[in-house]
């Protein structure tokens, strides 16, 4: 079995990070900036979740500019718990701009809510959800006879 | 307006959950056993018990909580007597995080050296709190 990749902590940081930024933006500009941002930030989950984590331009920003300047990281983390986490994203943030382009502000405004503290949870703690969501997802199957 | 309060929604919501989080992780406490659910052997966890206790630690195959946990439970063991610890994946043992009701990795669950479970934890622990649930399961009189 390969080894799985491997991801610098600190570069997830700083991607939550971003990703709050830009969602919190999304939250208090006007409507065609909102749905440019909104545009955006589904497309960098997208090509983090599909592509690979280092592809996203979030991500790139780190390694470019973030990165040289702090050194080697002392500890490396699982790249799949967080690409989970970017397909959660990308579904609460696509959910988001499908809704206020259909009207919907109302589910627009929650579906960011929820994006925005689930980045920023993981920008302040590190928070695992797929620590937090998997196991539960596996109790649901039917126990095997 | 309402952006607004969306957004500081957000953050109270944040700051919530990450304190919810801090309070629980790590929390060694005591769970009432459901009948014949609350011992463990030594073919359920794979080893012989640890004379005066042992620390079930189940992980998910990827989680870095978890790799803490296990770094941490395996230095803990390494400078006391008669304590052992082990690392379950809770996918490939479904049936005993239902007996156990497992919720989330990584949790630890202290065993007596009868192995019964004193108390148990969720989330990475610090390394006083896995001591002293240590120290009730060593000192807890059966």
């Amino acid at each position: 079995m390969s080894q799985p990749t491997q991801v610098d902590p600190r570069g997830l940081r700083v991607v939550a990070g971003l990703t709050a930024v830009v969602l919190a933006l999304a939250l208090v500009t006007p409507q065609p900036v909102r749905l440019a941002l909104l545009t955006i930030q589904v497309a960098v989950f997208a090509i983090a979740a599909f592509a690979g984590l280092r592809r996203s331009p979030y991500a790139v920003v780190f390694a470019t500019f973030i990165r040289p300047r702090i050194g080697p990281p002392a500890e490396v983390e699982d790249s799949r718990p967080p690409r989970f986490a970017q397909v959660v994203g990308l579904v609460f943030t696509a959910t988001a701009l499908v809704g206020f382009l259909a009207g919907a502000s109302t589910v627009g405004y929650l579906a960011i809510v929820l994006a925005l503290a689930a980045a920023l949870l993981n920008a302040s703690v590190g928070l695992c959800l797929g620590c937090e969501l998997y196991l539960t997802f596996r109790r649901l199957t039917p126990a095997t006879a | 307006m309402s952006e607004i309060v969306a957004l500081l929604a957000a953050v109270v919501l944040t700051v919530l959950v990450a304190g919810a989080l801090k309070f629980k992780n790590g929390r060694f406490s005591t769970r009432s056993p459901a009948e014949g659910a609350e011992v463990l052997t030594a073919t359920d966890i794979g080893i012989e018990l640890g004379e005066r206790a042992t620390l079930v630690q189940f992980s998910s195959a990827f989680c870095a909580p978890c790799r803490a946990t296990r770094t941490l439970l395996t230095d803990v063991v390494a400078t006391i007597d008669g304590v052992v610890t082990v690392d379950i994946d809770a996918e490939a043992n479904l049936e005993m995080v239902r007996r156990f009701d497992i919720m989330r990795t990584p949790t630890v669950l202290v065993l007596d050296g009868s192995g019964a479970v004193s108390t148990r934890a969720s989330g990475l622990p610090r390394r006083e709190q896995v001591l002293a649930a240590l120290g009730q399961a060593v000192g807890d009189p059966r």
